[in-house]
């Protein structure tokens, strides 16, 4: 597996800018020569799809909703960061780089990261001119919020739903290359594999989630952005439909999966209220802003709390234990989310938690409320607050918001190079899909700025050189007759059948929640050798299990839900296996993996930059065989490697 | 312990787009009230499953309310009886033990029944395709603070641009009319500055879709308010009104596209 990143020479503020200079151009009479797949309609795949069209490719785009408008980045609430440094507060491109190296706790690629922040001003002026109706001033100017893991005011953001407000930026702009007939839309269509010719990306095989009818697509090259993985969980902040089966699929196919260890455990979610629940939801950060977070000092008090018998308000401020105040007191609340989240972790473990379950924390406003009054906290979080009451009963605003940590982003993804190519060559990979830009953990407000980056101003460009490198001659040369696409559509029309035809007892969703349950327990918030090692014993028996026991109802054709959701699942839990060997093999503790065996006496991550500053990059080499692992080493030539300090 | 309900459903049952539909009756018990709607049809469909028939097919993704997808006509009003409120928000324990609830698909010609609850919305995305949106192409935005925007204005626009698209809109109102979809996205755009120079041939264009898809015209009775789970205001059809006037007019003298 070649794993080349291919990153530019020259001083880290130059690469990017001669990068592009470097790059091929495809003249513009070509354009239309061209066919580029783009699989999800988010953030980064609408985007890269509406700015390749505008540029004159033809594109196909493929979402598996009934529009482009309601891929996930939608429910993105709090922000996107930017270093405009309209705030005049010491912010700058080098910053934004630096303080996500170090969210990342130095487990991203320096250059790709510097490139981020590079572009980051660039994506606001663009949505600026798209429409998005960013939070103003009363001089009209854009107005700003500060985010977990930085001290400067760096976050633009439209209410409590910024990420829809900038994917209906994206799908306006995609909107109108459909209506122009640049772009042939596929609503409701599902990848189910990619075609390889000669080695190269050429095309992928996808199931009409209405007809039920498979088909064959061919590109001259295709773009996935198809999200994060962390509905392995079963319970996460995901929407339901988000699943790992492209970005499998295209790792069974010989792309390498880079960092599957590497997921986000949010701090701030409503807490676990029971066993039917089918997702967790997530209170935007920006809620730390001017929210607590404590819980009772002592576990006698908790427990009074959690049974009804005490009125958290009434308790008086010597038995509070601001816990990430205590810890951290340079950032407070605004710890990075890995850290809170385990600060969380430990509370509840100590006994000290609130919520009937005892897994949950307080986020309390009634300081705020005190010292800016109801209206300013209501303007500030109104949607929130009433997405609290709308799912808790409760009112925020009278009693403590209850949150705790749940599965939220997911860091790790196929691997890409600087032009986020993958391991298959003309197979690119954009936004939470590929494994770039965050290392270890993810700041908040930057998975927006990621997949707008990618999406408007990385990919348009690095595709379009990958089509100049392939040549004119070669443009829509490949056709759906090759016999590489009889062969992929056979294979995926086996399977279908396949999971049709076992006849068991034991539902998908059934399935899914035994595979969320071992990954929570064991490659969550902890992870040890010996949880990681019996997770892994575990699923191998959930997928024999699986593939002898399954039960789906309904056929191939037509809509079939349950269908839908045992390809899934069965992608997922062969994945999950993969999360648990890297965790296994990644004997040390960073951003938002923890190993049990690696920590500081003071219970913080561990890092063993000696040995582990690498990516761990996954090749598949068959069902029944152990994967192979190859390493990118991280090499840090900009940013000195220290411990990550938020005290 | 907290308190469960049991509950009889009567949900609408179709095989496909062109079958004849009816409605099932079924029952659920042990429902939680902090169950949301969504869960306990999911509850409703594994009870199907099991017993080796076909689950209730609806539409639904994010369930925290904003990606628009969920759908679903609750006692007869889309998205249940909570104000403000989509399906995948609403939670069980506005609903009480022994109570029978019918579930039905959004009801409009142009949203077609594809199964079950299921409806095909793509007439919503071809009218934004015909304008809703500003002409701007990757890169060539200016400095996002060169045009300062009052805030009362970003504030409208923001109250516009808040429709997730549901369709509930048109489900609720008898005519089927898609003006609060459509007026939420021309207010939003139009009042900008950056999409003034669009704004007349967007107007034109958008309720030429509209009109041409079969949404039916607006009687001002105002069910579309009522039912929207963002609280789209029907100052936004007055928008619509008057900008599409005001188009008419200008295209009468000066073709605008």
């Amino acid at each position: 597996m070649n794993l080349d990143s291919k990153i530019p020479e020259g001083p880290l503020a130059e690469k990017w800018s001669s990068h592009k200079f470097n790059m091929k151009l495809v003249n513009p009479a070509n354009r239309r020569k061209y066919h580029v797949i783009v699989v999800g309609s988010g953030l980064a795949g609408g985007a890269a799809a509406a700015s390749l069209a505008e540029q004159g490719y033809k594109v196909s785009c493929f979402c598996y909703q009934d529009s482009p408008r309601r891929a996930h980045s939608i429910a993105a609430q709090g922000g996107i960061n930017a270093a405009k440094n309209y705030q005049n507060d010491g912010d700058s491109v080098q910053r934004l780089f630096y303080d996500t190296v170090k969210g990342g706790d130095y487990r991203s690629r320096e250059a790709n990261v510097y490139r981020l922040a590079e572009v980051s001003a660039d994506i606001i002026d663009q949505c600026v001119a798209n429409g998005v109706p960013f939070a103003r001033e009363y001089g009209g100017l854009l107005a700003n919020r500060s985010f977990g893991g930085a001290q400067v005011s760096r976050t633009f953001y439209a209410r409590g739903q910024t990420g829809q407000q900038l994917l209906l930026g994206a799908y306006a702009a995609l909107s109108r290359q459909i209506g122009l007939g640049n772009v042939k839309m596929h609503n409701r269509h599902e990848l189910l594999d990619v075609v390889k010719v000669e080695g190269h990306a050429k095309g992928i095989i996808v199931r009409n989630m209405v007809s039920g009818e498979v088909s064959r697509h061919a590109g001259d090259c295709v773009v996935l952005a198809t999200g994060g993985y962390g509905n392995v969980f079963f319970l996460s902040t995901n929407a339901q439909g988000c699943n790992v089966t492209a970005a499998y699929r295209a790792h069974k196919r010989g792309a390498g999966f880079a960092n599957p260890c590497y997921t986000q455990i949010h701090p701030t979610c409503i807490p676990v209220h029971g066993d039917k629940q089918s997702k967790l939801t997530l209170m935007s950060e920006s809620l730390r802003n001017d929210g607590r977070v404590w819980t009772p000092m002592d576990a006698e008090t908790a427990k009074q709390i959690r049974e009804g018998r005490l009125d958290p308000n009434q308790l008086p401020e010597a038995d509070r234990d601001y816990f990430l105040e205590r810890k951290y007191p340079s950032f407070g609340n605004l710890a990075p989310r890995d850290i809170s989240s385990r600060a969380a972790k430990e509370a509840c473990d100590e006994g000290r938690g609130v919520a009937a379950t005892g897994l949950g924390v307080f986020l309390d406003f009634r300081d705020a409320i005190k010292r800016d009054g109801q209206k300013a906290i209501e303007e500030r979080y109104g949607n929130l607050f009433e997405m609290y009451r709308c799912i808790t009963g409760d009112n925020p605003y009278e009693t403590p918001m209850m949150i705790f940590p749940a599965v939220h982003y997911t860091m790790g993804g196929l691997w890409v190079d600087y032009n986020l190519e993958s391991t298959i060559p003309g197979m690119f990979v954009g936004g939470e899909a590929n494994f770039s830009d965050h290392g270890a953990n993810r700041l908040g407000a930057s998975a927006l700025m990621q997949g707008l980056a990618d999406g408007y101003f990385v990919l348009p460009y690095t595709v379009g050189n990958y089509l100049g490198e392939q040549g004119v001659a070669a443009a829509g040369k490949v056709t759906t007759d090759h016999p590489a696409f009889a062969e992929v559509e056979a294979d995926v029309k086996a399977r279908i059948n396949k999971l049709l035809s076992i006849n068991g007892t034991e539902t998908p969703r059934s399935f899914h929640k035994r595979l969320g349950q071992i990954i929570w327990n064991q490659c969550g918030m902890a992870r040890s050798k010996e949880g990681l090692e019996g997770a892994i014993r575990d699923l191998q028996e959930l997928r024999k299990e699986f593939w002898s026991n399954l039960k789906v109802v309904g056929g191939a054709d037509g809509i079939n839900p349950e269908l839908e959701r045992a390809g899934r699942v069965a992608d997922f839990i062969e994945f999950g296996e993969l999360m648990c060997r890297d965790a296994l093999m990644r004997e040390e503790s960073c951003g938002g993996h923890f190993r049990v065996e690696h920590q500081t006496e003071e219970g913080e991550a561990l890092r063993d930059d000696e040995n582990y500053a690498f990516v761990g990059v996954w090749e598949y080499l068959g069902d029944d065989v152990e994967p192979n692992l190859h390493k990118e080493p991280l090499i840090y030539e900009n940013v000195k490697l220290a411990t990550r300090s938020y005290k | 312990m907290e308190k469960t309900m049991n509950l009889t459903l009567k949900v609408w049952r179709q095989t496909s787009a062109n079958a004849k539909g009816h409605f099932e009756t079924y029952k659920v018990e042990n429902i939680s009230g902090d169950s949301s709607f969504l869960e306990m049809m999911d509850i409703l469909s594994e009870q199907l499953v099991e017993a080796g028939k076909e689950p209730v097919a609806f539409d639904h993704d994010c369930r925290e309310g904003i990606c628009g997808m969920c759908s679903m006509t609750i006692n007869g009003i889309p998205h249940g009886p909570e104000k403000a409120t989509t399906t995948c928000q609403l939670h069980m324990r506005h609903f009480h033990d022994g109570q029978t609830i019918t579930i039905e698909p959004f009801r409009a010609k142009p949203f077609p029944v594809l199964k079950d609850l299921m409806v095909d919305r793509s007439a919503f995305d071809r009218i934004i395709q015909s304008g809703g949106f500003i002409t701007a192409r990757a890169g060539s935005g200016v400095d996002a603070n060169a045009i300062p925007i009052p805030k009362k204005t970003a504030d409208y626009a923001m109250d516009a641009a808040a429709c997730i698209g549901c369709g509930a809109c048109v489900a609720a109102c008898p005519n089927a009319s898609a003006m609060l979809f459509t007026g939420a996205k021309v207010s939003h755009m139009n009042s900008l500055p950056q999409g003034k120079a669009e704004k007349h041939r967007r107007a034109l264009a958008m309720v030429t879709t509209m009109d041409g898809e079969g949404f039916g015209g607006c009687t001002n009775i105002g069910e579309c308010e009522a039912a929207c789970p963002k609280s789209i205001s029907l100052d936004m059809i007055a928008q619509l009104n008057r900008d599409y006037a005001t188009a008419q007019v200008k295209n009468f003298f000066q073709p605008v596209s």
